[in-house]
């Protein structure tokens, strides 16, 4: 090819029609593709539980619908919980513990942005606190409060059910990880915002409420989100303890009947959980974007 | 005439580097007094020296004969004193309109919001945008995002006010509206301090016009003397490339 070819006319190509195999995901052939695509591997899937040698006992074990429905309501009378009560458990947990790790992840990020020197030690503890707590596997910090807070002998400190402790523990984790997450949002936030709020005479503290905070949960909104799914899921840890919750109740069901299904209805339980959540927030981001975009 | 704004000697170093070389510049009130220089000769570092954005090395800096260097100033109550608009707008993007320009007043000043905000209305009707007051900054063009900026300044009934080269950002179509409106300040009598590259826009509004340099003040006198009879060869030179 030469140089001194004019810019417009090279060869036209031969043909524009995308090859075979990619022809599969372009028009309306796609949509066929992946339906079918997505039918086979859902079947397929399903398949296995029919197809494997044990799978039939599999069926009996953990999808047994008389046995989840039993699990479900359990038999107080007997001493067998209800996994269906035992979820309650859970979400007092994470609605306490969520309400308690916004309010210290939140002030841990402070601390930890804040340049005053007189924060200086408080900035310490704090970057050790992030540093240890993201470290160390959840289960062993449910284990050692659970065990060590208890042992304490304080009075009302070491007087608490085991889900109190449960709910301690996941305070303690997860607000070292939500820090951080609020953290990566503030320092987000364009530096010219805190130099205007700054030069309007706003105090430090006036411009991270006004002016930083609003900007910065905005964009951490999925992330946040992100981690509260996963402390929703972390209530079933406490089971470690004895707590009965939703998990422990398929666990005792489990041992007194020889059978799983208990533990599929916990998951399905877990799952109601976690969805509403998920769609809840898709809503709030939707909706302040429309509120912005459409200027109302 | 009464001094509103005095620098003096002031040295501002980032690490090795020296950005502010003993400047000394004086404000009297009514007075607007334009920087002018080449991009990193620290014409936005003296303004924020000013507001106390930005801490000195050496020299004073002094807002009505009173020391700001003393450390019993409260830097925040100083900058209620001082407006200030910057070259990128930095309007607050989840507050409407009227909530950017109530935000100082009432969180600031703390004064009533009701009160504001009929002030903050007649404000927005001086530059034209008072149907615009509920819409989002984002909603607006950049000449209307920086008009609005000049009026968040305003309402706090600044002392002075401090422009960085507050239509650098903008459409050239759009400069003229920003410009009209802060010679339409100037005509009021508001004390400014203009880091600017429009020279003909300095050579209509200033009373003074500072040549920076490298972190020096080079030359400083009426637009007349600056414009038409450069004393310096530094000024000539930069005069000439902008012209």
């Amino acid at each position: 090819m030469s140089l001194e070819t004019d810019g417009g006319s090279f060869e036209p190509p031969p043909s524009l029609f995308a090859p075979p195999l990619r022809r599969l995901l372009v028009g309306r052939r796609a949509l066929w593709a992946s339906a079918l695509s997505s039918a086979l591997i859902l079947g397929g899937l399903v398949a296995v539980f029919y197809v494997a040698p044990g799978g039939a006992s599999v069926r009996y074990f953990f999808f047994n619908p008389h046995m989840m429905w039993l699990a479900f309501i359990g038999d107080p009378a007997n001493g067998i919980s209800s996994v269906g009560l035992g979820l309650l458990t859970n979400i007092w947990m994470f609605l306490v513990a969520e309400a308690l790790v916004l309010v210290f992840g939140l002030l841990i990020a402070w601390t930890r942005i804040s340049r005053s020197p007189v924060l200086f030690p408080f900035r310490l503890l704090a970057t050790l606190y992030t540093d240890i707590f993201r470290g160390i596997p959840i289960l062993l910090v449910v284990f050692m409060v659970g065990f060590g807070l208890p042992g304490l002998r304080l009075g009302f400190i070491s007087n608490q059910s085991l889900a109190v402790y449960g709910c301690v523990a996941l305070v303690v984790t997860y607000s070292a990880y939500v820090a951080e997450v609020f953290r990566a949002g503030i320092y987000s936030v364009p530096n010219g915002q805190l130099l205007a709020a700054r030069s309007l005479g706003l105090t430090y503290a006036t411009t991270m409420r006004r002016v930083i905070l609003p900007q910065a949960v905005r964009t951490v909104i999925p992330p946040l989100l992100n981690d509260f799914i996963s402390l929703q899921k972390d209530t079933a840890l406490v089971s470690v303890l004895g707590a009965v919750e939703a998990t422990q109740a398929a666990n005792i069901f489990q041992s007194a009947n020889f059978n799983s299904s208990g533990y599929v209805v916990a998951s399905l339980l877990f799952l109601i959980m976690t969805i509403p959540m998920t769609r809840f927030t898709d809503h709030l981001i939707a909706r302040d974007r429309n509120r912005r975009l459409a200027g109302a | 005439m009464e001094k509103v704004l005095e620098l003096d000697s002031v040295v501002k170093r980032f690490g090795e580097t020296v950005v502010l070389r003993g400047v000394s510049l004086t404000l009297e009130r009514h007075e607007v007094v334009c920087l002018i220089g080449a991009s990193g000769s620290g014409k936005s570092t003296l303004l924020r020296c000013a507001n106390l954005l930005e801490t000195i090395d050496g020299g004073t800096i002094s807002l009505f004969g009173q020391s700001l260097l003393d450390e019993r100033i409260d830097p925040d109550l100083v900058r209620r004193h001082i407006g200030m608009v910057f070259q990128s707008f930095n309007l607050f993007p989840h507050l409407s309109v009227l909530e950017n320009i109530l935000v100082g007043p009432v969180h600031a000043l703390k004064r009533r919001r009701s009160e504001v905000r009929d002030e903050a209305l007649s404000l927005l009707e001086r530059i034209g945008l008072r149907e615009r007051a509920d819409d989002f900054p984002d909603r607006l063009s950049g000449g209307q995002q920086q008009r609005v900026a000049i009026v968040r300044s305003l309402a706090m009934q600044p002392s002075l006010l401090l422009l960085d080269e507050v239509t650098s950002a903008l459409d050239p179509t759009l400069v003229g509206e920003v410009l009209d409106l802060l010679r339409d300040l100037a005509r009021h009598g508001t004390t400014m301090l203009i880091a600017t590259h429009e020279m003909n826009f300095a050579r209509d509004v200033a009373h003074q016009v500072a040549y920076l340099d490298n972190g020096v003040l080079v030359e400083q006198g009426t637009p007349e003397q600056v414009f038409t009879n450069p004393q310096h060869e530094s000024t000539r030179a930069f005069l000439e490339r902008v012209r």
